[in-house]
């Protein structure tokens, strides 16, 4: 049975209460309003558990993790966005956690979806973030001793890659 | 130079938890004294693109499988944030570049969903053409490199000779074979050319053979049933937690089709059958079955075409470019916008605050995804089964690696 | 004709040694020249059969119609660096290619071309022929192992294994023909099938043979047509061809054994390859299709006739190898066994029993 998203933000407040924050609404078209808009996560521990809640229940029952991705909110904050839906009900939501710059540090929720392992190692790779509990965090896609995380708004490309120069 | 690495220690066969280790204390993997680890190295005959699998074996059984990406890594994503919406398209070509048409599509309808834009009904049914046509020419390119990948030869020929009417029609309209440039954010880069109709309707006659050439050959072949029946099962549940899509969750028995359950553009008004994998020769969910599924879906593509041609509106006479917006400058606020994919579920996060570039556009590339269900499917099997398990899964490395 | 020859060369040169030795050569090269002018044609036959399969046209522009490719392409291989890999073991690695030459080769001896040419009439042909194209597993094994690479190595393993076993299901459908023949002579079972298609091994053999007479041969039909099936598929995975081409296959993991060689030692392999496809299509031809003898009986029969009737018989099953290569797909090794030791021997052995226990019930 498919919910509305306000249904299951409601239930999630009656299940957490203060764990979580406010619920952003994109208004410039209806699909538009179902997939960019998300909800608040406030408090980052309980991130996993909010996951579990969101995958196990029996009326939402999100069995499927579209994407795990990453932002850099560019005044020391980095996000971790998570796109789910349920291909039992056909419903769909979004979560965001902030985190700052110097504490990037998220639980993992490779145990609740496994398509997350690589989502959060691309996440490592390229923003930073440790999620913390991933069974193999490492890089994906860039070397294992690439210098920094490239899409960090403050990411300067290095002049001189093992010796080689980088041209540009 | 980092100063500590993430380590990860196989003991016993399993896997333990990663821990922060200084660079110079990191100790080689200890293994069991049986497994032996091959390398399928950055290079291979199979034309899949440049992947790296570290396979462990156990005499010839797999143990584990370890894929590492990265060699075709082209920073998409930073590349997006520097340029403006319109500018990234060509960017979005390169990413699949055997489905070019649908990831354009894909792109052009995030951006057109953030920004509230509606397009005309002839830029509609000129974009489903051309993805549906795009949906056909990655289907021949996966079953004839597939046949390829066990040893058949000739099946390859048959469809890239197919696929050489296809991409003449995108030359005819667009002026590029491969890399297109073609969907717009709000319509078409140009109006599709009048000869396009009469090769579409000699191209389906001459394709419909071709499937049934193909089937006979190949797909029917007892040969081939042998290398692809029961290998490489992989289970609904967990392909859905895996978050597999396309012809690898469908092979699956998953009945789960975004043309259809999360329709845009003018799919609601085609009739198409979604093909699922029924087990026909082996288990639900193997390589025969995932093989099935895009010859199916080819040949209900072939259907819809057949469909548009009917339905075509041709004295709409509007501009493909009227509804281009003349600058793009969504409002704040971010989107994740998916449609199908040859290869599954292709999904734009994109993240605007208020200016002229992106602020941030990844991609959610279906064989990224799907290539990291590969460790789990081919446990258990013999080595020589890991390249037709490889094959199945039908990974575009410019898509995986972006 | 080695007569005619010898006492051609002592009218030249006189009773001597010489003329002797110089016979000898002669005698025994002429399967030589016609080993290297068939390679030609059958390079050009791949070459072009397999593109008109795909529906492509294959080599165009040396010569008319590309006829010229095969010479091309000896001439590319012939002036090729010739490399031998560091820690590969010298005297293997360098031997190799050769044996493998010599056990295609060897196998010429005993095929009888025509009415007047066999290379050596030895009363044990088809046995010899058989036992001595076994040689090629030891020269695979050479090069294998010579080569220092472990793929070399695992792809010679398993064309080993691949040969061994199915030279039982060929011995099989050999042992078929020898039981109706009654001899192991090559010119002796070609000489029992001449007198026209009827007669053909396939068919039952002649029916004057073994007191069959009539139309009672036709029952030996079903077992003889099992039996050359056998000797078909057997011989495609004596020669690695698809669908029996894993030691070779190029897009597996495992390159083959014949990765590690250039120019001139690739050449033997390859020459060495299509040698053998015609030396097991020769022997088919021979066993169950009448060798050089006509099927029109009187007609066309003769001994320049039987040499023409003998390499078009050849050249078809050739023809055929070349045509299952690009069709069908290949077959794993563990699949492969099965179908030797789990398909086609029981087969066989139902063929054998077949044709020894009418052969044996209605002669005595």
């Amino acid at each position: 049975m498919s919910m509305d998203q306000q249904a299951i933000q409601t239930r999630l407040q009656t299940a957490f209460g203060d764990q979580i924050g406010e619920w952003h609404e994109m208004k410039t078209s209806a699909y538009a309003t179902k997939y960019g808009s998300y909800l608040d996560v406030k408090n980052v521990d309980y991130l996993r558990d909010i996951c579990l809640f969101l995958r196990d229940e029996a009326d939402l029952k999100f069995d499927n993790l579209m994407l795990l991705s990453t932002v850099d909110n560019g005044d020391k904050t980095l996000s971790a966005t998570y796109h789910m839906e349920s291909t039992t009900h056909r419903h769909v939501f979004a979560l965001k956690v902030t985190v700052s710059v110097d504490h990037a540090r998220v639980p993992s929720v490779t145990g609740v979806w496994t398509s997350a392992n690589w989502h959060e190692r691309e996440g490592w790779d390229m923003m930073g973030i440790e999620f913390v509990g991933h069974p193999d965090l490492r890089r994906i896609l860039l070397d294992e001793d690439y210098p920094g995380h490239p899409l960090r708004k403050d990411f300067k490309v290095p002049d001189f890659y093992h010796g080689m120069k980088v041209p540009y | 130079m980092a100063e500590t690495v993430q380590q990860r220690i196989i003991r016993n066969g399993q896997t333990m938890p990663a821990k922060v280790v200084p660079a110079e204390k990191v100790e080689p993997r200890r293994l069991k004294t049986e497994e032996m680890i091959l390398n399928v190295g950055p290079q291979h005959p199979s034309t899949h693109g440049v992947l790296r699998l570290e396979v462990v074996l156990d005499g010839e059984m797999v143990v584990d499988c370890v894929p590492h990406l990265g060699y075709l890594h082209r920073c998409f994503e930073k590349h997006a944030e520097a340029m403006t919406y319109p500018q990234v398209i060509p960017y979005v070509d390169r990413m699949d570049y055997l489905a070019a048409m649908n990831s354009d599509h894909g792109y052009a309808l995030a951006v057109e969903r953030m920004l509230g834009v509606e397009v005309p009904r002839k830029v509609e049914f000129i974009r489903v053409l051309f993805a549906e046509l795009q949906r056909i020419a990655s289907h021949l390119v996966a079953v004839g490199t597939y046949g390829l990948d066990v040893g058949a030869f000739t099946p390859f020929l048959y469809c890239f000779r197919d696929r050489e009417y296809i991409l003449e029609m995108f030359e005819k309209t667009c002026g590029a074979r491969l890399l297109y440039n073609y969907i717009w954010v709000g319509g078409l880069s140009h109006d599709i050319h009048p000869d396009v109709f009469g090769m579409c309707k000699k191209f389906i006659k001459d394709n419909r053979a071709t499937h049934k050439q193909v089937n006979d050959l190949l797909t029917f072949n007892k040969i081939f049933v042998e290398r692809t029946a029961n290998i490489g099962v992989l289970r609904p549940d967990v392909a859905i937690n895996g978050g597999a899509s396309g012809p690898m969750l469908r092979g699956s028995g998953v009945k789960w089709d975004l043309r259809r359950d999360d329709p845009y553009s003018i799919y609601p008004e085609l009739d198409f059958e979604v093909a699922v994998g029924t087990g026909k020769f082996g288990q639900v969910g193997d390589c025969f079955d995932r093989h099935w599924v895009r010859m199916l879906e080819w040949e209900q593509s072939l259907n819809i075409l057949e469909q548009l041609l009917e339905k075509w509106p041709h004295e709409d006479k509007t501009d493909v470019q009227s509804a281009v917006p003349k600058r793009i400058k969504p409002v704040a606020g971010e989107i994740y916008s998916r449609t199908e994919n040859p290869r599954g579920e292709l999904g734009f996060y994109i993240v605007s605050k208020d200016g002229i570039n992106p602020y941030r556009c990844k991609v959610r590339s279906p064989a990224f995804v799907n290539l990291s269900l590969l460790p789990v499917i081919s446990r258990g099997y013999l080595v020589a089964d890991l390249i037709a398990i490889l094959g199945s899964v039908d990974i575009v490395l410019g898509e995986v690696d972006r | 004709m080695y007569q005619g020859l010898h006492d051609f060369l002592v009218g030249l040169l006189g009773e001597n040694a010489l003329s002797t030795i110089l016979s000898i050569v002669v005698y025994s090269a002429v399967p030589l020249v016609f080993i290297l002018l068939y390679a030609l044609i059958a390079i050009l036959g791949e070459m072009k059969i397999s593109a008109w399969v795909q529906d492509r046209l294959g080599p165009m522009r040396t010569g008319p119609m590309g006829v010229f490719q095969p010479i091309a392409d000896m001439l590319k291989l012939l002036q090729k660096e010739d490399l031998t890999p560091t820690h590969a073991d010298r005297k293997l690695y360098n031997l190799a290619p050769f044996i493998v030459f010599l056990g295609s080769y060897a196998a010429f001896a005993c095929l009888p071309f025509s009415a007047a040419y066999i290379g050596a009439r030895l009363n044990t042909g088809i046995f010899y022929i058989v036992s001595v194209s076994s040689l090629v597993v030891v020269g695979i094994m050479m090069a294998g192992w010579g080569s220092n690479n472990k793929y070399s190595l695992m792809g010679a393993m398993r064309s080993v294994a691949q040969i061994i076993s199915y030279e039982i299901p060929a011995g099989l459908a050999v042992l078929t023909v020898v039981m109706i023949a009654g001899s192991m002579d090559m010119q002796t079972i070609t000489q029992l099938q001449s007198g026209g298609i009827q007669n053909w091994f396939l068919f039952g053999g002649p029916k004057a043979l073994a007191g069959f007479g009539g139309a009672k041969a036709w029952v030996l039909f079903p077992f003889m047509g099992i039996a050359f099936l056998i000797y078909v598929v057997a011989s495609l995975a004596e020669t690695n061809r698809v669908p029996f081409d894993i030691p070779e296959a190029e897009s597996e993991l495992v390159a083959g054994y014949h990765t590690e060689y250039s120019a001139m030692k690739f050449a033997l392999f390859f020459l060495a390859e299509y040698a053998n496809m015609f030396a097991v299509s020769a022997v088919a031809s021979v066993l169950f299709l009448g060798g050089w003898s006509s099927p029109f009986g009187p007609m066309f029969d003769g001994p320049v006739m039987g040499f023409v009737w003998f390499i078009l018989k050849g050249l078809f099953f050739v023809f055929l190898q070349i045509w299952i290569r690009w069709t069908l797909p290949r077959l794993r090794v563990d699949q492969l066994m099965y179908v030797c030791w789990k398909v086609l021997i029981p087969f066989g052995m139902v063929a054998v029993l077949g044709v020894g226990s009418l052969v044996v019930g209605w002669v005595h």
